[in-house]
Parts: structure tokens; C-alpha cells; sequence
């Protein structure tokens, strides 16, 4: 986008890249404000149908639309409260702490062909690293509003969440392996085509180690049946016990963004990324990277298939919530260190062998051959390389 | 093209705009760079311990920045995940430890703070000579960026002088690189990582009902009852016999 502002709309350097870099930022916040809007209103109508009750009905309408913007409106009026003995620095910095770690996941999801805040060439890395950070938010609100029922609540994510990135972590390898690459614009590349040959279906290892990272996300971002952080039967509501209004309200934002976050990630690394399961634009003879105005088209579909994607994950994630009875600590710890954790890495070792033994798979109909994989998503729009040399000389661009 | 965004931009940009004049990538550089060293007083300066380990995590976090800035986006991935996921392990156990009083708020003697103020000097005139001393970070840096697997610094880490004129020369003449002291600080690691578990084992022995108590060998048992299967271990009594 920088490059059309400086060539087409002939903005100086500086200012290109600002707006360009604005935009993107804007666009994030969006996709989680308005994502958590969403979520919210979906949360409480299926709790309601898996409860059997109706959830919202009157706010706006038909359906309860617009509970979600009630609950922001009343939230937005509420008296932000501090308890007395609260350390106040810590307690005001905390929910913005777990907030922009959530936000900073965002930066390298690739949403589309080329729809990407910043493309790291270590992504998964750079996402990985950044949700565990959220956890600090918690820590910090836990030990800063002066309460024991915060306190248990930060201990109890704290252990759970370092406890629960080493699964992680070895789940997220195994689709890097088979891409050779850990970004994750080339993982989603790599995937193109039919569904068959999403990394979900690569192997029987990867398919169990899909699902070993469904458990492992929804343990890391503190949902039910993992909650433990916020038992409300036991700690009141754990670590956001203290909180009110708009404070509050960052923490809940922060916890649907990294929902959404773990599910696109789970979409991108095991589901195609923006990949839909029938190749609709390569069958009508559409591609992402002709430079004419169809490849718009193209994206947009991608970007419709990552959102429906990682929404999916985020629904599936509410109704196992709405499911299942929450877990004690101590289960919680046995499920990850005594089944996830050497399940996942009997899993890696059997996908790596596997990839020795049967790198073309088993039903080679099903595969595409090797030549057919695209090398163009190193091209952009118009078939200008983009490599850090060119990324080089940009920097030397705004430089001078 | 767009000519009135354009005419408006250059109308807009005509009057002699500073921004345009500056270099970015020092600007942020400086800024990371100060963050940096900022919040790494504020640790020292702070008498709280979680205080203290929200600014390491700070500091930490714009080291990242910097890492990220000069495109090493490994080494800065790695630095949030190892330093400032580490610092996080640190913070629980500063909650944990300093739950009680006496150790909420750490406050050194004036005679502390000079000891500490003097050697902290010696370290950075250290620092400082030794890294004014580097005659390449003063040129520009055309030959570390055109091969930038292996810089000269991570060859030398290896053993491997490129710097040196004496690469092709008999080995005595060449000056070894910095691979003994790499290794000297690993096993230093190694060795505070040991007497990290010793004393994290010591300790566990007098409160055993701490978190890790899941991971022990004896099942969770009250300190009365470890007492009692203690005894009759040492008579050579069965445990079961014990009463349980």
C-alpha cells in the first residue's frame, strides 16, 4: 500500500509508510473490537440455546442484535473503581498489558493473499511468543488489585499458560515442518488447492496433532473447560475481580482477540489459511497474483474463507464451553503434562517420519505434484519482486 | 495518478517540513534505544519487586524492538519469548516470595547505593571502551550486510577471525576468536541452573505443600502424615502399617 501512495498518489516516503502503517493498526483494532461485538452477542445466544433459554431478544430488534453495543454503552458508564490497598500504577497498566499483546498477535496474521499487517518471515515464532505475553496483563491485575481472589485466579493462569505453551508450541511445529518455513504467509501457500491438501489431512499425525492444539489454544486463551483463572464458583471471578467498566471491558476484548487469534492460527497452520476447501478461483481461472483487477476479487473471497474459518473456531470454542463442566487445577495440569505434552511429541516424531517415508503421500491422485506448487508468492501484484532487497532499498528511500 | 491528492500533497509538504528531514530508522532506533535503557534504571530504582520485573519486562520488550528494527526478526522473537516469557516466571515468583511484609518493598542502604553506583560505573567505562573500540560499527557496514548469514562477530564466535588480515597466515599468527569465552559463559549458566535446582530443592523440602507438590513423589499429604511415614520408614515399618 506504501508503494501506491508514494507512486500513485505521490505522498512523500515518510508519510506513505505512516499512513500505510495506520491503516493497517486501524484495520486490527477493528477486526478485534468489532469481532468481540460479535462474539459477545453469538456467546450469549448459544448459551442461551445450549441452556435452553432464548438469550437476547428485545435490544434492537429481533434476535437481541444489538446487546453487545448495550453492554459497551453501560460498561462506558460505569464508575472505574480501585480498591483501597491496590498498587494503582499496576492496576490501571494491566488491562492495556494483556490487551496490546493480543493486538501485537495480529501484526503478521495473514488474512488473505497479501492481506497482512507485516510479514515476518518467523511468523508462528513472533505469534507464539507474543500471546504468551498476554498472561503478564493478568499477573499484573491479579497482584495489583490487593485481593486474594485475583491473586489465586493470576497463579492459577500463570502456571497453567507456561504449562500449556510447551504442547503448543511442539503442535505448531509439526505444520512448519512440512512447509519449511515458519511464515506464515508460505504455510497458508504451501496448502493451496483442494482441501485434501490442507495439513489437517496431510498425515494421520497431523490430524491427531490438530486436535491436541485445539486443546492446548483454548487452554491457553483461559476458556471453559480451562478457566480456572475466573472459577466463578470458587474465586468470585479470579483475576478481573476487582476491575469495572471500561478496564474490564480491555481484559474481555483482549480474551476474544486471542480467540479469534488461536483459531485463524489454527486455520492458517492446519486448514488452508485463505485456502477454501474447493478452489473456486483457480477453477474459474482467477489468481492472486495477475495485477488485474480480479485478484481484488480473489482476496476477498480468501479473506471470507479465513474469517468464516476462524470464526467456525471461535463458535466451536463457545460450545465446548457451554459443554463441559470446568476441570480442577490438578486436572488441568495432568491433562497437559501428562497427555498432551508426550502425545504431541510422539505425534511430531511421527509426522517427521512419516515425511521421510511417504513424502508424496498415500493416495498420490489426491496430491498435487511437486511442479505444480506455486512459487509466485514471492511476487506481488503486477509480478514486481518483493524481497528484502527491494524492502532494502525502500528503507534507503525513506533514508534520504 | 491522482493529480489533485498529489497537488494537495505537494501544497501541503511545500513549507519547509522537518519530518521529511529526519532519518527514521535512527529516530526509532534512539527511541527503542532509550526505552530501553530507561526502563532498565527504573528496575534499579524501583522498590517493589513486580514494579520492578513490569520495567525488566519494558526494557526487555524494546531490546525486542531494536531487534526487530535492525530486521532480525529471529533474535527478537526469541528475545520476547526467552527473556521476557523468563521475566514472567520471575514475576510469579516475586508475587509468590514476597507475599509477605518484609519483602514487599526493597529499600538498599545509602552505603549499598554507593557500592552499587561505583561498580555500575566501572561496568559501563568497560562497556563503553570496549564498544568505541570496534573500528567496522563506525564505517558503514556494506560488508556485514552482503553476507549477512555470518557476520564477522558470529564467525568469530566460532572460532573464526575474518576480521583479522592474517586469515590465510599460519595459525599462530592469527588471533583466536571468541569461542573459549563463549563456552566459559555457557558453563557458567550451567552452573547457576544447577545451584538454581539446589536451591529451589532445598526449599520445596520445608513447605511441601507448595504448587509443585503434584510433581513429587509422595502423594499430597498433610505435614503430619509425611512425619508419621518418615517414622516408620526409618524403623523399617511397612507405611501401610503406619495407620493410614
Amino acid at each position: 500500500m506504501a508503494d501506491f501512495l508514494i507512486n500513485t498518489v505521490g505522498l512523500p516516503a515518510w508519510l506513505a509508510w505512516m499512513v500505510a502503517a495506520v491503516v493497517a493498526a486501524v484495520l486490527i483494532l477493528h477486526v478485534i473490537a468489532g469481532g468481540a461485538l460479535v462474539f459477545i452477542w453469538a456467546e450469549r445466544k448459544i448459551a442461551g440455546r445450549i441452556q435452553d433459554r432464548l438469550g437476547p431478544t428485545r435490544t434492537g430488534g429481533k434476535f437481541g442484535w444489538l446487546q453487545s453495543l448495550a453492554d459497551g454503552i453501560k460498561l462506558l458508564a460505569k464508575e472505574d473503581l480501585m480498591p483501597d490497598g491496590a498498587d494503582g500504577m499496576l492496576f490501571r497498566i494491566a488491562p492495556y498489558v494483556s490487551f496490546c499483546a493480543s493486538f501485537c498477535a495480529f501484526i503478521c496474521l495473514p488474512f488473505a493473499f497479501d492481506v497482512v499487517g507485516q510479514r515476518l518471515n518467523v511468523g508462528v515464532f513472533f505469534v507464539i511468543a507474543v500471546l504468551g505475553l498476554e498472561v503478564f496483563g493478568v499477573i499484573l491485575a491479579g497482584y495489583a488489585s490487593a485481593s486474594k481472589w485475583s491473586l489465586f485466579g493470576a497463579m492459577r493462569e500463570a502456571a497453567q499458560v507456561v504449562s500449556y505453551e510447551v504442547p503448543l508450541g511442539m503442535c505448531v511445529v509439526v505444520p512448519v515442518m512440512l512447509a519449511g518455513s515458519m511464515d506464515l504467509v508460505t504455510i497458508a501457500e504451501k496448502q493451496a488447492g483442494w482441501f485434501t491438501n490442507w495439513f489437517l489431512f496431510h498425515d494421520p499425525f497431523t490430524f491427531v496433532v490438530f486436535w491436541i492444539y485445539v486443546t492446548c489454544a483454548v487452554a491457553s486463551v483461559n476458556r471453559a473447560p480451562f478457566d480456572l483463572a475466573e472459577a466463578e464458583s470458587e474465586l468470585v471471578a479470579g483475576f478481573h475481580t476487582e476491575y469495572s467498566g471500561l478496564r474490564w471491558s480491555f481484559f474481555f476484548m483482549a480474551e476474544y482477540g486471542s480467540m479469534f487469534l488461536v483459531s485463524a492460527l489454527a486455520a492458517v497452520l492446519f486448514m488452508g489459511g485463505w485456502n477454501g476447501p474447493i478452489p473456486v478461483a483457480t477453477l474459474v481461472g482467477l489468481s492472486e497474483g495477475t495485477g488485474d483487477t480480479a485478484h481484488y476479487l480473489v482476496r476477498l473471497i480468501g479473506l471470507a474463507n479465513l474469517l468464516g474459518k476462524a470464526t467456525l473456531g471461535v463458535l466451536v470454542m463457545m460450545w465446548i464451553r457451554w459443554t463441559l463442566p470446568r476441570l480442577r487445577i490438578d486436572q488441568v495440569m495432568t491433562t497437559c503434562l501428562k497427555y498432551c505434552t508426550p502425545l504431541a511429541a510422539a505425534m511430531f516424531l511421527g509426522a517427521m517420519l512419516w515425511q521421510i517415508a511417504l513424502p508424496g503421500g498415500v493416495v498420490p491422485v489426491l496430491r498435487r505434484p511437486a511442479a505444480e506448487i506455486r512459487e509466485g508468492w514471492l511476487q506481488g501484484p503486477g509480478g514486481a519482486v518483493r524481497s528484502r532487497d527491494a524492502d532494502g532499498a525502500k528503507v534507503a528511500q525513506v533514508k534520504s | 495518478m491522482m493529480p489533485g491528492i498529489a497537488t494537495f500533497a505537494d501544497a501541503f509538504l511545500a513549507a519547509p517540513l522537518p519530518l521529511a528531514a529526519i532519518n527514521w530508522h535512527s529516530f526509532f532506533f534512539l527511541l527503542f534505544a532509550a526505552l530501553a535503557c530507561g526502563f532498565a534504571v527504573a528496575v534499579v530504582a524501583a522498590e517493589n519487586v513486580v514494579r520492578m520485573a513490569l520495567y525488566l519486562v519494558l526494557s526487555l520488550g524494546a531490546t525486542a524492538g531494536l531487534f526487530f528494527l535492525a530486521g532480525a526478526e529471529f533474535v527478537g522473537a526469541m528475545q520476547l519469548m526467552i527473556y521476557v516469557g523468563g521475566t514472567l516466571v520471575l514475576l510469579v515468583f516475586g508475587v509468590m516470595l514476597t507475599a509477605q511484609a518484609p519483602f514487599v518493598s526493597i529499600k538498599g542502604s545509602g552505603r549499598d547505593k554507593v557500592v552499587a553506583g561505583v561498580m555500575g560505573a566501572v561496568l559501563l567505562a568497560v562497556l563503553l571502551q570496549a564498544a568505541l573500540s570496534v573500528k567496522a560499527w563506525r564505517a558503514p557496514a556494506i560488508g556485514v550486510v552482503a553476507n549477512p548469514a555470518a557476520t564477522p562477530i558470529g564467525m568469530a564466535l566460532v572460532g573464526v577471525r575474518v576480521d583479522e588480515p592474517g586469515v590465510g597466515a599460519p595459525a599462530k599468527n592469527v588471533r583466536p576468536g571468541y569461542l573459549l569465552p563463549f563456552e566459559i559463559v555457557s558453563i557458567h549458566l550451567l552452573v547457576v541452573l544447577v545451584g538454581a535446582a539446589y536451591l529451589a530443592r532445598a526449599k520445596r523440602r520445608k513447605t511441601p505443600r507448595a504448587i509443585e507438590v503434584a510433581a513429587s513423589v509422595e502423594p499430597p499429604a498433610s505435614v503430619a502424615e509425611h512425619a508419621a511415614i518418615g517414622r516408620d520408614r526409618r524403623r523399617g515399618g511397612s507405611v501401610l502399617a503406619g495407620g493410614r
